[in-house]
């Protein structure tokens, strides 16, 4: 059986919670997960500016602290920190904890090969739309393959103490781990299911063990899971044979029950019989879940499914500008307030000749979140209003942000709120996805220490 | 006997670019048959209103006691593009709690 925990289940998430796994007690591998979609175009941006950036600048800082415990327990990390720069952030890595053996995985980054794609004929259609690449070739800002366990399992049998990827998958960081110890072969697919919706589970951190949970097993709802201040990240104990426990650290805070785990096998789910990873398919109409302790559970009868032909690419480009502004209106009215400002600055926006492609007014306290689902506020004491446009033109939305707080003198009564000034205008960065043969992608290991 | 939803069922939702997937699990097994009959894609789409541009599509796991929902066209263009405060779905599980079911 290996322990394997995940201590970040995004970009930003606690940074305590790898620390807490590691002293909190026993585990083999110490998997982190960095990287959403957007994050790469952020880090591809960060690159240009600095060629020694573009990696996840938490990480190193993260590892240098735990480097001592790391060797005293052997404790092996998988991480997709790299971002599109995984060396310079091995580098870093190497600079605070210099005993540490390294290992990158290269190949997931395909910003300089676009050319050479279109070039031969592959189109990469967005999955969504449908449109060809060409469309917006001269706006991508990043491109990369999604990476599976195999490369990252590689990395592992090298003897590393810590392995640096770029754009993995955020299951593959959980598989690799059981690919490398128990030697799984590259066709074992109910296996490789198995390790893949270990990784799911356990990918969003605390969202398995009480964070973000409604309920947590014996009637008890979120208000009554013990501790959230003190949360165990989660923990999968892992066997050969594909089947698993989740848990977590002793005297932890939260709770790993069924319903908290069924609540993350839920979450971001597609077509839940056709989980397509780079190393598998894995069907979630076959996971069988048990409580057989305190949060313990077991996880076991996981089949999968051939892996596909194709890797998926995930593609950053920019597609012009947004700002977002809000302004209160307080008690009596503040709808009715809100509302009349929303159209008095509509009207202002019509009347300088500016065009948007979209400008978006919700009233925060009454239905901004849920719209026509919600349950309604008939007399709420303040409301937020909040305007948002978005535009090729940044001249355009940059004068939008010029529209709210003149508001408090020329519009509706009872307006405040504006104590943060002007919004800002952010460039926007979407998002493609699209796929190539795999064949195309060569993933390669390199070890530095 | 008409209920909310939340009397049988906890949610989690989020997204995939502009789609909204939320997933409904029975809190004890035999309320599963009820949500399959009740919680079905016209339904949904309806409680949604004008959140949802696209088709609700639905998927059985009877395995977990649950269904998934991916509301299609339902983020204002999802991810980074949309300008909602909610441009992920993430309160979209807990407002489906309120839609009346009938119970057995």
């Amino acid at each position: 059986m290996i322990r394997i925990a995940n201590g970040q289940g995004f970009w930003g998430d606690w940074l305590e919670a790898p620390v807490r796994l590691v002293d909190q007690g026993p585990i083999d591998f110490l998997v982190l997960d960095y990287l959403a979609e957007v994050t790469m175009s952020i880090l591809q941006k960060q690159r240009q500016e600095d060629p020694s950036l573009g990696y996840a600048r938490d990480f190193p800082p993260l590892i240098g602290r735990l480097a001592g415990k790391l060797k005293d327990h052997n404790i092996k990390v998988v991480a997709n920190a790299g971002g599109v720069n995984p060396t310079a952030c091995a580098r870093a890595v190497l600079k605070v904890a210099p005993g540490l053996k390294v290992a990158i995985v290269h190949g997931d980054d395909v910003f300089g090969r676009i050319n050479e794609f279109l070039g031969k004929g592959y189109e990469m259609p967005d999955m969504d739309t449908g449109q060809p690449l060409s469309n917006i070739r001269s706006r991508i800002l990043s491109a990369n393959a999604y990476i599976g366990a195999f490369p990252l399992a590689e990395a592992l049998d090298t003897g590393a103490d810590v392995v640096i990827a770029g754009r993995s998958t955020d299951t593959a960081l959980t598989l690799a781990p059981m690919v490398h110890k128990f030697k799984w072969a590259a066709d074992d697919w109910d296996k490789l299911a198995s390790g893949t919706i270990a990784g799911h589970i356990i990918e969003c951190g605390a969202q398995c063990s009480g964070g973000n949970c409604q309920v947590a097993g014996n009637g008890a709802d979120w208000a009554q899971i013990p501790n959230m201040a003190d949360v165990g990240y989660p923990i999968v104990e892992a066997e050969p044979d594909g089947s698993f426990v989740v848990t977590k650290h002793a005297g932890t805070g939260g709770r790993v029950h069924s319903d908290t785990v069924k609540e993350q096998l839920l979450y971001e789910l597609g077509d839940p019989k056709r989980y397509i990873t780079p190393d598998c398919i894995a069907d979630f109409t076959t996971v069988h879940l048990a409580d057989i302790g305190p949060d313990r559970v077991s996880i076991r009868g996981i089949r999968g499914g051939p892996r596909p032909p194709t890797l998926k690419l995930s593609i950053s480009y920019t597609d012009g500008w947004k700002a977002i502004g809000t302004l209160v209106y307080s008690w009596p009215q503040s709808v009715e307030k809100a509302r009349a400002a929303d159209r008095i600055v509509r009207a202002r926006l019509a009347g300088l000749g500016l065009s948007f492609d979209e400008i978006y007014t919700e009233l925060f306290g009454l239905d901004a979140c849920i719209g026509p689902a919600s349950p309604g506020n008939p007399d709420p004491p303040e409301i937020q209003l909040r305007i948002g446009v978005r535009g090729q033109d940044r001249k355009a939305v940059d004068r939008f942000t010029r529209e709210l707080i003149p508001l408090v003198l020329n519009g509706p009564p009872g307006a405040t709120g504006f104590g943060e000034g002007r919004p800002p205008v952010r460039e926007i960065v979407a998002y493609w996805s699209a796929l190539i043969p795999r064949e195309e992608i060569t993933t390669r290991v390199e070890v530095i220490s | 006997m008409k209920r909310p939803l939340g009397t049988i069922a906890h949610t989690r939702s989020g997204d995939k670019g502009d789609t909204s997937n939320i997933g409904v699990i029975a809190l004890k097994p035999e309320y599963y048959e009820t949500i399959l009959r009740e919680v079905t894609p016209d339904r949904v789409k309806a409680f949604f209103g004008d959140r949802v541009k696209g088709k609700v599509e639905r998927f059985e796991l009877p395995n977990l006691g649950a269904i998934n929902l991916l509301l299609h066209e339902a983020l204002g263009g999802g991810g980074t593009v949309s300008l909602r405060v909610d441009a992920q779905g993430k309160t979209y599980g807990a407002a489906l709690l309120r839609m009346e079911v009938e119970l057995d």
